[in-house]
């Protein structure tokens, strides 16, 4: 049978704003060739037209789901070239709202594989346990999606009351959901035929390749700005760094549910060690930042984001690189996907947790 | 007109469109009483029968579309509408029943209890849509297929035995028909993927073929062994050798050869591969829309029906069970044992949806050929060994 060259996107079920272009001999896959593009927004040029507070917003757009992780990097890139030290409490409020989006964003991951493998209560439920911690996060910020909760020199408000209760016993209750969904999904035998040992990157090949964050890790690398740079109160909380060494989808299922754990132990943790007092420093006027240039990175749900950052001394920043871990990631899609089968694309290529918003930026 | 923004709007509109339908009705018929002389004395016999009934059925008999009438069992009853019925019913179900499972409400505001419209208010949506096909498409084939999968499913109607006396046709080899017209379903795949003229439809049709084709085989041996034990080709033979022990009793391996291998015919989760929707869109349906689109699927359900009815004759029994009616009821108590048991295979499939993935095509046919084919071939030994310690006093007539 001749070559048969199919587009997976931009307008698929299991690929949105972003296009594989697949050659296949009969059922298996010769070449994958990313089209990544669809979704740009010139997000550095316009970071140069708006003022450091005017950035807010819109930095935390390309990862939406990750918004807080996202403005962790600009924030401290902000504060590095300001001087500025954030008040402890504002710190640990910074934190919660973190590890809150990195569970949230992994809920999603779970969710979408789960409907890349055809499997419609593995999409159900963690959209709808996803629910209790926006509930949480809108709580403390105000906002269910973008939160543009964290600012140069704190946070925007205090957590109200009753935020400590609400948050344990969504912890607890999510902890046994998780077991739940070991049981129900990961150790299912078809999810595990489709996974395991399918869409291999050896660690070699993961180093070389400079893919970041939870694809790294289940490479069996042990890499994690948070605890490699320690940043905020980071250095202050006991929690692990999951690492597998299977190198498979399969196993970047899995680190991401070990993740979520170790997110709601520190959530915890954080709710429990928070002292009181303010949380933002008190910037009167423009946020005008020094002459100068900073390199900022924080550890997203999907990897490093980095943020570099140049001033000239003027009201809005003089040029910005904004560097996300999906666009690293990318590099990665063809080359698990050699050999494959057709049938494995949205899988396989989902694991990597590619969100090509974010990597479009 | 108004809007239809509630469920008493809808009503209205309905009762509207219905006594309209009803004034054409009654139109047409007065025309017909005075013009036709055969139903020309119809208006005594509608008075009379108001009174009592048995005139009007004696009268429909006459006429040869009467309750025993081949007519009606075809159309009616056992037959078509009956199974589009219960299709749409188990569509809601299926709905709801998931919704449940994944902490969802599912169809909520159509029809008074839990949406029980929903897919009325599906089919008409589906009515009102434009009827697409890709420019380059074969357009005669593309269009017959819709027809085909409901004459498949339909087809198969016919042999189902719902109960001792009351069914549409008895055969002496009806086993052999519903398996011929059960081969000729990835056809039906095959063809709509191949008229679509698009890539995604074709691989569908692809895949389709082959896990049709790879499944049928562990399918028949595994029918074959309740053939010898119960020593006749003909359904309704088969249900009467149960009278004292289901088969699936005897033979529990071939009960699960045979209900895996039903829902790769049916294409069910965990093997939706023509259709998986995450991989090749929607597979060989991708390019149908409007009432094509409606009508392979109502195709489809009549055939998940008609598939879980065989299931039932061939291991659960058929209509066999307690008599709960008094003496001379004995066909509605067959009839509904037979359509409990047909709806309890139904929700088991349904069940299967909602926990499991999807299998990848190499794996499927690695199953079948090396794992379902195998326990069929076990299966059949297991029957033959039954047969030959005369353990089981039908059979050996083969």
């Amino acid at each position: 049978m001749s070559e048969l060259t199919v587009s997976i996107g931009p307008q698929h079920p299991g690929a949105g704003h972003f296009r594989l272009i697949v050659k296949l001999d009969g059922d298996k896959i010769i070449e994958v060739n990313p089209d990544p593009g669809y979704v740009h927004r010139g997000e550095e040029k316009i970071a140069e037209y708006r003022n450091y507070i005017q950035n807010i917003p819109h930095f935390e757009r390309p990862g939406i789901h990750d918004s807080s992780n996202m403005l962790f990097a600009y924030v401290q890139a902000v504060e590095g070239l300001m001087k500025l030290e954030v008040p402890e409490r504002g710190k640990y409020i910074r934190v919660i709202m973190a590890e809150l989006n990195r569970i949230i964003s992994h809920l999603y991951y779970l969710a979408i594989y789960g409907i890349f493998v055809g499997h419609s209560t593995m999409f159900m439920w963690p959209m709808g346990d996803r629910e209790h911690f926006i509930d949480l996060a809108q709580m403390i910020s105000g906002q269910r999606v973008g939160f543009a909760f964290l600012l140069p020199g704190g946070v925007r408000n205090d957590m109200p009351e009753g935020v400590k209760t609400r948050a344990n016993d969504a912890c607890n209750y999510f902890e046994k959901r998780l077991i739940e969904y070991e049981r129900i999904f990961m150790n299912n035998p078809i999810f595990e035929n489709r996974t395991k040992g399918i869409g291999k990157l050896s660690k070699e090949d993961a180093i070389n390749l400079g893919v970041v964050g939870p694809t790294l890790r289940a490479s069996g690398v042990k890499a994690d700005i948070r605890k490699d740079e320690p940043y905020a109160v980071y250095d202050k909380l006991d929690f692990d760094i999951p690492v597998s060494k299977d190198c498979d989808s399969w196993a970047r299922a899995w680190i991401h549910i070990e993740e979520m754990r170790q997110s709601m132990s520190i959530i915890k943790q954080s709710l429990k060690d928070m002292p009181s007092g303010p949380v933002k420093l008190n910037l009167r006027g423009q946020v005008r930042a020094p002459p100068g240039e900073v390199f900022s990175r924080a550890e997203a749900s999907r990897g490093t984001v980095s943020f570099y950052l140049v001033s000239n001394g003027d009201m809005n920043p003089y040029r910005i690189r904004l560097i996300t871990p999906s666009f690293r990631n990318l590099i990665a899609i063809p080359h698990i996907l050699k050999g494959l089968l057709l049938a494995d694309i949205p899988p396989v290529f989902w694991s990597l947790d590619y969100w090509p918003v974010e990597a479009d930026r | 007109m108004s809007e239809i923004r509630t469920f008493p709007d809808f009503l209205k509109r309905l009762i509207i469109v219905l006594g309209g339908l009803l004034i054409l009705a009654i139109i047409i018929f007065g025309v017909l009483i005075y013009t036709v002389p055969a139903i020309s004395n119809f208006n005594g016999i509608l008075l009379e029968s108001l009174s009592n009934p048995i005139v009007m059925l004696n009268y429909l008999d006459s006429l040869g579309v009467g309750i025993n009438s081949l007519f009606f069992k075809i159309v009616v009853f056992p037959g078509y509408t009956w199974a589009a019925i219960i299709a749409a019913e188990i569509i809601w179900f299926e709905r709801k029943f998931l919704a449940k499972m994944q902490v969802r409400v599912g169809p909520l505001y159509a029809g008074m209890i839990g949406g029980i419209l929903q897919p009325i208010a599906d089919v008409s949506k589906l009515i009102f849509k434009e009827l697409i096909s890709p420019s380059r498409s074969d357009k005669l084939i593309f269009f017959t297929i819709p027809l085909l999968v409901n004459a498949i499913g339909a087809t198969l109607l016919a042999v189902l035995p719902v109960s001792e006396g009351w069914l549409i046709m008895r055969s002496e080899v009806s086993m052999l028909i519903v398996f011929a017209v059960i081969g000729f379903a990835p056809i039906t795949v095959l063809l709509a993927g191949w008229a679509s003229y698009s890539k995604f439809p074709f691989i569908g049709g692809l895949r389709g073929l082959h896990q049709m084709i790879a499944f049928e085989i562990p399918m028949l041996i595994a029918a074959l062994s309740v053939v010898l034990l119960s020593g006749s080709l003909d359904l309704v033979n088969i249900v009467q050798a149960q009278s004292n022990v289901w088969f699936i009793v005897l033979m529990p391996i071939g009960a699960i050869v045979f209900f895996i291998t039903l829902l790769a015919e049916l294409e069910r989760i965990p093997f939706d591969l023509p259709e998986a929707e995450s991989e090749i869109v929607m597979g060989y349906l991708t390019e149908y829309s409007s009432m094509a689109f409606g009508g392979i699927q109502l195709g489809t359900y009549i055939r998940f029906y008609a598939l879980s009815g065989i299931f039932t004759t061939l291991f659960l029994g058929g209509w066999h069970g307690p008599q709960f009616l008094p003496a001379g009821f004995e066909i509605i108590n067959q009839i509904e044992w037979f359509t409990i048991k047909t709806l309890l295979v139904m929700v088991t499939i349904i069940i299967l949806r909602g926990v499991n993935p999807r299998f990848r095509i190499d794996q499927l046919l690695r199953f079948s050929w090396s794992r379902l084919l195998i326990l069929a071939f076990l299966n059949l030994f297991i029957a033959i060994f039954i047969l030959q310690m005369g353990w089981f006093p039908f059979g050996g007539g083969i």
